[in-house]
């Protein structure tokens, strides 16, 4: 299990100085979901940093975060996409190891081969999720993410952090 | 800091009228940021969906995340039994 206690130091103590409390979702939106999930299209996104081959990776040198994002399609050989992210603040192996740890579009592919949910958008997102200072991705590019997923007629959207 | 980027593009996504389920991996932060739907998973940072390579535990925590579609009495934080 995740804890702030198991973090070396250095991280903890700059979880517990963080000021989470200033994002906090006030008031939290909701909603319905007004079909079965077989007949549902979902989305999938990703904050682990991942990015196809023939994309520029993210910038894990700005200090406030990289708030960019990338979009993944959903053709894409799940083996083959890059880890971008450098966070030393977890252990990277499972996600080398495999891609669908953190973005489980194969397991989704089964899902509906198996008839549980209605099919996959025709492209996915992929964010960096060190992003200390969130004003860009909360004002900018979180809207944008969504807005797409929108106009793609997306009924459910399941998020995966690192 | 990826915890808290997942709920702020989730709940972008939520009112854009897409119902949203994220996995979270640390409590402390979820319960303060409030995303609407999350299942927490007991896993180290880095595996969210519990272990490489083992797609049957993947496929129940996605079926434990795709049950928390149906609830609208946001936010909702719910632990996945191992």
């Amino acid at each position: 299990m995740a804890t702030y206690g198991e973090m070396v130091l250095k991280y903890r103590l700059f979880m517990k100085a963080y000021p989470f409390a200033r994002y906090a979702i006030n008031p939290v939106p909701c909603a319905n979901l007004e079909k079965p999930l077989n007949t549902a299209r979902v989305a999938l996104i990703t904050t682990a940093g991942l990015h196809t081959p023939e994309q520029v990776g993210f910038d894990s040198f700005l200090k406030s975060g990289d708030a960019s994002f990338r979009e993944i399609p959903n053709s894409v050989i799940t083996s083959t996409l890059i880890e971008a992210h450098k966070s030393d603040t977890f252990d990277h192996s499972g996600v080398l190891a495999n891609r669908n740890l953190a973005f489980p579009l194969d397991r989704f592919r089964e899902l509906v081969a198996q008839g549980e949910i209605g099919n996959l958008n025709h492209r996915h997102f992929s964010f960096m999720g060190s992003i200390l200072r969130p004003k860009r991705l909360i004002e900018e590019t979180a809207p944008e993410v969504a807005e797409g997923l929108r106009a793609d007629g997306v009924d459910v959207a399941f998020l995966t952090p690192v | 800091m990826c915890v808290q980027t997942v709920g702020l593009i989730q709940s972008a996504i939520e009112r854009a009228g897409i119902t949203t389920v994220s996995i979270s991996l640390l409590h402390e932060v979820t319960d303060v940021l409030r995303p609407p739907r999350a299942l927490f998973v007991p896993y180290k940072l880095g595996f969210p969906l519990g272990e490489p390579n083992n797609s049957a535990l993947q496929h129940r925590i996605i079926a434990a995340a795709l049950s928390l579609l149906a609830r609208n009495d946001v936010p909702v934080i719910e632990d996945f039994q191992a």
